[in-house]
């Protein structure tokens, strides 16, 4: 299959909005009650009349609710524009599709740069610790509010696939599938490792002050520095190298260390990028939630899946060393166990754990004729709840 | 009984698997097979195939599939999970026959394994006249481009069962067109036996 489908004009979904949907409170998993809790969200589609072609979309480490579509007067596209839309893998035209920011973000949900009301102050490292389970029941009561009893299907790759998981575990009545994208069942030593680093790159930033920057200067260079580091993990040795090889940027400044080699530049301009719309504090937050993650909670993840009725495609990527394809598998080896109906694809890309954004026309392959089966299943057994 | 729209050895597979099954597929390749038994048998069937061009036309027909290895995606299925475990065409291509046998006769109820019999005439006069490996219509693969690890005959599966002390329930023998019921191991090109422990 060639890769040469790029997004056109015409099956763009064109200007969308972000929403807001505000709580009181969410109890956390550690006890603590929290609140008021605000979630920002986008929907593409309708929804039909027996509410039953939600699908909702989880988004990863640095993403956002603007999944799709662009905001009004701006160019920039939704971060999984190629699969949403019509005649795209979630089919806007037969599907209502929604995407939330997560608890703890910075993109419009609460987080930890969000105004304590009890002290008028952002809350810093004030705001709980929160944990995917959290995030995930927080976006449990954003179904609720819109309708929704039962959920087509919840799908996410990276950290989106750290909350689809945690929907499989905690809210199986309410789905009818789910589609677990490069990602694990809880994160290795390696995996913590990577994140660790990016925390003590933006602790070790002198701005960082313990969290209270949010009135001088932000730790944009450990921000920056944390950024680098994951895009090194996002990307394969193959994938660079064809990327930039080598290749020396153009003549310029002449300091010894200036960023020579075209892979620096990118790296830099991906940090100083990054820092631009996001914040250090939630990049603390939403690591740690990651590292914690165990969807098993310290049993067999088959014997958690046991009698689930809920349908699983597990996709994972050849070259993805950070989320490598033996986690996926053991994600299918439990569904195997649970004898849970699962589908299980390999995609033989080169691009690393970023395949998940880019391999566009192998995934919606796999995601359209997924859905077009739970959505026929659906229409044929009007099965509400299994 | 002969339907010109199915393959034979999908036909004869069919017929021995009782309706409302459950099936596990090995090396399922474009899922025809599965989906005739989903759609005929109304089983509840399940694949696994090494090819990812083969997973995308199972998905495509709506069916579930494992992307993976025959050899290794056995072991992780509890005991007796389906009630048959189908080897068709791909018994000869797997490393370890022996192993994955064992396993698929642990795993499922009973088994059904297809295979190209090497001892059929045409192979046998190929060698004995002209000195060469055999080419023929279920071996149609030149020596260097075969993905067949091993070459079996029909009379070498039924030794390999008696050794074993597997028990052959059925077993249809069938040539490109019809089943052949005189002098098996001579005259089918593919065996096709029913099997339990």
């Amino acid at each position: 299959m060639n890769k040469e489908n790029k997004v056109t004009g015409s099956n763009s979904l064109g200007v969308v909005k972000t929403q807001s949907f505000s709580f009181d409170s969410l109890k956390l998993e550690s006890g603590e009650k929290f609140g008021p809790v605000s979630l920002a969200y986008e929907t593409y589609g309708s929804l039909n009349k027996d509410k039953s072609n939600a699908i909702l979309i989880t988004h990863a480490l640095s993403g956002d609710a603007h999944a799709a579509g662009v905001h009004e007067g701006q160019d920039n596209l939704g971060w999984w524009d190629e699969f949403i839309g019509p005649a795209k893998a979630f089919d806007t035209d037969k599907y209502f599709v929604i995407c939330s920011n997560i608890l703890g973000g910075c993109k419009g949900s609460t987080g930890p740069s969000s105004i304590n009301p009890k002290t008028g102050k952002p809350y810093a490292l004030d705001f709980p610790l929160v944990t995917i389970n959290d995030i995930v029941n927080a976006q449990k009561r954003l179904v609720d509010y819109l309708g929704i009893e039962k959920l087509l299907s919840v799908v996410g790759g990276s950290m989106g696939g750290q909350q689809v998981l945690s929907w499989l575990v905690n809210y199986p009545k309410n789905l009818r599938s789910v589609v677990p994208i490069a990602t694990t069942i809880k994160h290795s030593p390696q995996q913590i490792a990577f994140n660790e680093v990016g925390r003590q790159a933006i602790m070790a930033d002198s701005h960082w002050k313990g969290g209270n920057y949010y009135e001088a200067q932000a730790p944009s260079k450990g921000l920056a520095v944390a950024r680098m580091i994951g895009h090194i993990t996002y990307m394969s040795d193959k994938s660079m190298a064809e990327k930039f090889g080598r290749a020396k940027k153009g003549a310029g400044e002449h300091f010894k260390f200036t960023a020579d080699f075209e892979v620096e530049g990118y790296l830099r301009y991906r940090g100083d990028n990054f820092v631009k719309r996001f914040d250090a504090n939630s990049y603390l937050y939403i690591t740690k939630a990651m590292d914690n993650f165990d969807a098993s909670r310290g049993r067999r993840f088959e014997e958690v899946l046991e009698g689930t009725k809920v349908k699983v495609l597990v996709i994972s990527f050849k070259s993805d060393w950070l989320y490598p394809a033996y986690q996926s598998k053991e994600i299918v080896k439990a569904c195997k166990l649970a004898g849970v109906e699962t589908t299980y694809c390999e995609i033989a890309s080169t691009y690393g754990h970023d395949a998940f954004l880019l391999e566009v026309e192998e995934e919606t392959h796999l995601i359209r004729h997924f859905l077009k089966k739970m959505l026929y299943a659906y229409e044929v057994t009007g099965d509400y709840g299994a | 009984m002969a339907r010109k729209d199915i393959q034979l050895d999908h036909e004869v597979i069919l017929d021995l698997i009782k309706p409302q099954s459950t099936v596990l597929d090995l090396g399922c390749g474009n899922g025809d097979l599965l989906y005739l038994l989903i759609k005929e048998k109304n089983a509840r069937a399940q694949g696994i195939e090494i090819d990812e061009q083969a997973i995308y036309k199972c998905v495509a027909k709506g069916l579930n599939v494992f992307h993976g290895d025959v050899d290794s995606g056995l072991a992780e299925f509890k005991e007796k999970s389906f009630d048959y475990v189908v080897l068709n065409q791909s018994l000869q291509q797997i490393l370890h026959v022996d192993k994955v046998l064992i396993d698929a006769l642990r795993v499922g109820k009973k088994v059904i394994v297809g295979f190209p019999n090497f001892a059929h005439f045409r192979s046998r006069l190929q060698m004995f006249f002209q000195g060469r490996t055999p080419v023929i219509g279920a071996l149609p693969y030149q020596w260097y481009e075969t993905p067949n690890l091993h070459f079996l005959s029909i009379s070498d599966f039924k030794n390999y069962c008696r050794i074993k002390g597997i028990n052959i329930e059925r077993s249809v023998c069938i040539g490109q067109l019809r089943r052949i019921n005189f002098l098996p191991n001579l005259f089918a090109q593919t065996g096709i036996f029913l099997i339990s422990k």
